[in-house]
């Protein structure tokens, strides 16, 4: 029931605020939308404080009949690996929608209403365990985020908006067929813990994981299918940009974990070494690539995209520093890219431009704002004592028990991130005050402490104690290694 | 004898009724034909009563009649029922746009009720020469309302083009049928069957009986219009009046869909290894042809009909993934797949088209991709029903659009034709482009004209929500519609 709540609650309250109708009643929109936000992360804190520390296995399950006839079933449930990205979508929402508060002038219901309709469709894909469901839930997400960023983005918002929705429908349409082909191996069941036991030969296995990898590594996104990330990013609103870098990206690396590991371990084996380099591109090429953008926005999600490498390279070196570490990093890079995302809103919706040039000397006025935004820079860096760090260090830790020299290539990031992060952070915050526009800069307003305070004391948390983060998952992660360990064929 | 009368009442009644319909309308002065119009709407009702009463007195079993050159079974009921929904749908959404152009005439109401006898007689056709009968009917009537609007250059060279290449395509079926007259020395579809049983499979038989197929297949794909005899649909669509490609472009499917069961599956079965292969080219080469094509234009008519075409394509999948290496056990999934998909499509397009009508007013035509411009900020819930029209036609989950393309490539897929459900699956890619743009068009773009959009009255604006919203709440619960098409699949 707590799934279901979980799922319909941002759902029903988005629906209620659009059907309130126009602009003249943005106050009382605004209101259903930050009651249904924060009533939808309520109902989310009893799967952390209910949940069953040692059982590996799913819990607070759902399961009512939905399509008889291609046996598919409405299951939900979660374990150590899923539960915790509820918890981060539905908190990501409350951020969102104060973000979104005074900024949004027109079309409140509708730019409310989509955010809500996405956490309840993101709540959806963490917890389904039938494929098809899950299937409905991954590709439902893409309508309110292609609205999204093409009503309130940039000037390019077209643009980004189709080729958004056309990467990610390309993947999920090849998962798709790959889907229906699990359901006709495993005698009519779309349950993906029937697919998990299915013996299936290798050359299938080598096929299924093409068939997934494309959509999952267009979500995450993987170099080289990367491109339509920096695009959306950029011409998406400050709300689209976070929800689409902390729980979209998301979405791609967690059907890694629930898809392709459990169901085709042996492919997974066979072709490590394409995903390790993969990662490791990801890691190194993207980080240089975000060294030299001159657009904010555009560099944190050069910088999304060398994080995520981190994630998959962590799946896919098959033991518990890695994978746990992988999904620390998720998480992490939930809070931090929120954050970083956040700030240069704070910036843009001030000056109306996320150029780096056309700022400088920022602290002299902002004082407030250059401290958090310090903070999360670090963050971004991997500092100790930051959540950025725990899940970096753990993916390096668990790859040196691979090979020194990969996790030699990983560590690099290091170095690069820190470089791009600081170096952007220098040229914006310190120095001499820019110009007259710089200069006319007021400090954070309320609202704004609040949601980055927040998100601060979530990093930071994270950062000093990751065992409230860990500890949920050690048994699903464990017994996902031991599945992985035995041939399916 | 009076029995075959009650099973045919359906039918009886429309013909009664049009045939009523046409002498009253002689003496309806009013230009707006209030009354004209409201016969024919009570004339859909009574023969949709006629055909509950027969389905529940047969309790939906199988039931020929008059020699078996009839048959009512469960499909034919659905279909029908079905048929009767879409046409009473199209003459409500095109009342007010025919009146403006003064098309609202007796002509067109009496010319669609025999159209869509033309499809029933098609849907409950047990005879080689009742489909044909049918077909004639039907089409007929279509060519003279493309012509309807008599001063217009495009109509009356859309209707040419239609008569012509109709009239050629029911020469090939008429040819394919004789063919198969002289190889089995019979007219009645499930004769034809049983014959085909007896034949042996010697080599020239078979390539007499291959030889009529193609023929046969041939005028189908035309009726479907399925490329590469897609030529008319474009121009077709594009040059009749609205209100007449809202016709054209739904019940007939249906019908299409109904022939292509009785011919190839009740009777061409034995041949089900030969047909398939024909139908999996046309299906490749609808889905390319369609959406490809369907992103160049710049007319919504257009680029609709082109996507009729990949739709037609799509649903072909089901039709040709029925028989596997002579194993029929795939059968009712792959055919009720297809029947689904029809319905499906049906549903949307009477959508679609409808709302091109709702948008259009005195003066002025929707049906430029421009006109779409800027709709969120004119009427944000008719741009929200047609977003769900659009995501539903590009099969975009949670809409029903998806649950008829991921039944079609299920089917598919248990028939082992993985690369075809791959090909289906990257042009329904393509296709999500074009369905996109109407999106983008109507929600990021700035609107060219500035007035409102001209206020239907209460009626036709709950009909046409409800007709968006179905989309989405059969797309939640697809199982009632999946579970009756699959019963009218088993009852053939």
């Amino acid at each position: 029931m707590l799934l279901s709540l979980a799922i319909w609650v941002p759902i029903l309250a988005g629906l209620l605020a659009l059907a309130t109708g126009g602009d003249r009643n943005a106050p009382l929109q605004r209101q259903i939308a930050l009651a249904g936000a924060i009533a939808g992360f309520l109902v989310t804190l009893p799967l952390y404080t209910g949940f069953d520390l040692r059982n590996p296995g799913m819990q607070f399950v759902e399961h009512r009949a939905w399509i008889p006839q291609f046996n598919v079933f409405y299951t939900l449930g979660v374990d150590g690996i899923s539960m915790l990205f509820i918890l981060l979508n539905a908190f990501t929402t409350v951020l969102v929608v104060i973000a979104g508060w005074s900024v949004i002038q027109q079309r409140v219901a509708q730019y409310m209403g989509a955010f809500l309709l996405m956490s309840g469709l993101l709540n959806g894909v963490f917890c389904a365990l039938d494929g098809l469901l899950f299937y409905v839930f991954f590709e439902a997400t893409l309508i309110p985020m292609f609205v999204i960023i093409g009503v309130w983005g940039g000037a390019n918002r077209v643009y980004a908006a189709l080729k958004f929705f056309l990467y990610t429908l390309f993947g999920s349409l090849l998962m798709l067929v790959a889907l229906l082909y699990l359901y006709n191996k495993s005698g009519g069941s779309f349950a993906i813990r029937d697919w998990w036991k299915l013996p299936l030969p290798l050359a299938a296995q080598l096929w299924l994981f093409f068939g997934l990898l494309f959509a999952f590594a267009v979500k995450v996104p993987m170099w080289p299918v990367h491109t339509w990330l920096p695009d959306a990013h950029v011409e998406a609103p400050t709300g689209g940009s976070v929800v689409l870098a902390a729980i979209m990206l998301k979405l791609g690396a967690y059907g890694f974990v629930r898809f392709t590991l459990p169901i085709l371990p042996d492919a997974s084996r066979e072709l490590a070494w394409l995903m390790i380099a993969l990662s490791l591109i990801a890691v190194v090429y993207i980080g240089l690539v975000a060294l030299v953008q001159t657009d904010m926005k555009k560099l944190i999600a050069y910088s999304s995209i060398s994080h995520m490498g981190f994630v998959t390279l962590g799946f896919f070196i098959f033991n518990s520093y890695g994978i746990e570490g992988a999904l620390i990093q998720m998480i992490s890079h939930g809070f931090i890219s929120a954050a970083m995302f956040l700030c240069v809103g704070v910036m843009y919706d001030r000056m109306y431009t996320r150029n780096i040039a056309d700022y400088g000397g920022v602290v002299n006025t902002m004082p407030k704002f250059a401290a958090f935004m310090m903070l999360f820079a670090m963050a971004n860096c991997g500092l100790p004592a930051t959540s950025g760090f725990v899940g970096e260090f753990m993916v390096i830790m668990g790859t040196i028990k691979v090979s020194f020299w990969l996790a030699f290539a990983a560590a690099t990031t290091l170095v690069f991130g820190a470089a791009y992060t600081l170096w952007m952070y220098k040229r914006v915050i310190f120095g001499a005050i820019g110009n007259e526009e710089v200069a006319k800069l007021k400090d954070l307003n309320s609202r704004e402490f609040l949601v980055l305070g927040l998100l601060a004391i979530a990093v930071l948390f994270m950062g000093i104690y990751p065992l409230p983060f860990t500890e949920v998952m050690h048994a699903s992660v464990n017994d996902l290694l031991r599945h992985m360990a035995l041939p399916k064929f | 004898m009076t029995l075959d009368f009650i099973v045919g009442l359906p039918e009886i009644v429309l013909l009664a009724g049009a045939c009523a319909l046409m002498l009253a309308d002689l003496y309806v002065k009013d230009v707006e034909r209030r009354v004209s119009y409201a016969i024919a709407q009570a004339v859909l009702l009574v023969t949709a009563a006629a055909t509950i009463f027969v389905l529940l007195g047969s309790g939906g079993e199988l039931v020929y009649a008059f020699n078996k050159l009839y048959v009512a079974d469960f499909m034919a009921h659905m279909l029908k029922l079905t048929a009767y929904g879409a046409v009473s749908l199209a003459l409500v959404y095109s009342r007010q746009y025919l009146i403006d152009r003064g098309l609202m005439t007796g002509e067109f109401l009496t010319l669609l009720l025999f159209a869509l006898l033309g499809m029933m007689v098609m849907m409950s056709a047990n005879s080689f020469i009742a489909i044909y009968l049918g077909l004639e009917l039907l089409s007929l009537c279509l060519y003279a309302m493309v012509a309807l609007n008599r001063d217009s250059a495009a109509s009356t060279e859309a209707a040419m083009k239609y008569f012509i290449l109709g009239a050629l395509a029911s020469g090939m079926l008429l040819y394919g049928m004789s063919m198969l007259y002289g190889a089995t020395g019979t007219l009645t579809i499930t004769e034809v069957a049983k014959q085909l049983a007896l034949l042996s499979k010697d080599s020239t038989q078979q390539t007499f009986l291959v030889f009529g197929l193609v023929f046969m297949v041939c005028g189908l794909a035309f009726k479907l219009g399925v490329a590469p005899f897609h030529m008319w649909i474009p121009d077709v669509y594009h040059g009749a009046p609205t209100a007449v490609t809202l016709v054209i472009g739904t019940a007939p499917k249906l019908a299409a869909f109904a022939m292509a069961m009785r011919l190839l599956v009740n009777g061409l079965l034995e041949l089900a290894v030969d047909w398939q292969q024909m139908l999996s080219i046309l299906a490749v080469l609808s889905m390319a042809i369609g959406n490809v094509t369907a992103i160049a234009q710049s007319n919504l008519k257009r680029m609709l009909a082109y996507s009729t075409i990949a739709h037609m394509g799509f649903m072909l999948l089901g039709l040709l993934s029925g028989v596997v290496g002579g194993n029929w056990r795939n059968a009712a999934d792959a055919y009720g797949a297809a029947m689904f998909y029809t319905i499906v499509y049906v549903l949307m397009s009477v959508g679609s088209f409808g709302m091109l009508l709702l948008l259009s007013h005195k003066g002025f035509e929707c049906e430029k991709l421009d006109d779409l411009k800027g709709l969120n900020r004119r009427n944000p819930w008719y741009a929200f029903l047609l977003l769900l029209i659009m995501f539903s036609l590009a099969g975009v989950p949670p809409t029903v659009g998806f649950y008829a393309k991921l039944m079609v490539l299920s089917a598919a897929v248990s028939a082992g034709m993985i690369w075809l459900a791959v090909v289906a699956v990257l042009f329904s890619l393509v296709g999500a482009y074009y369905y996109l743009r109407i999106v983008k068009l109507m929600y990021f773009d700035e609107p060219v004209i500035a007035a409102p959009v001209y206020v239907q009255p209460l009626g036709v604006r709950v009909l046409m929500s409800t007709n968006g919203l179905a989309l989405l709440a059969l797309g939640i619960l697809p199982q009632p519609l999946m579970t009756l098409c699959l019963v009218a699949i088993k009852g053939l």
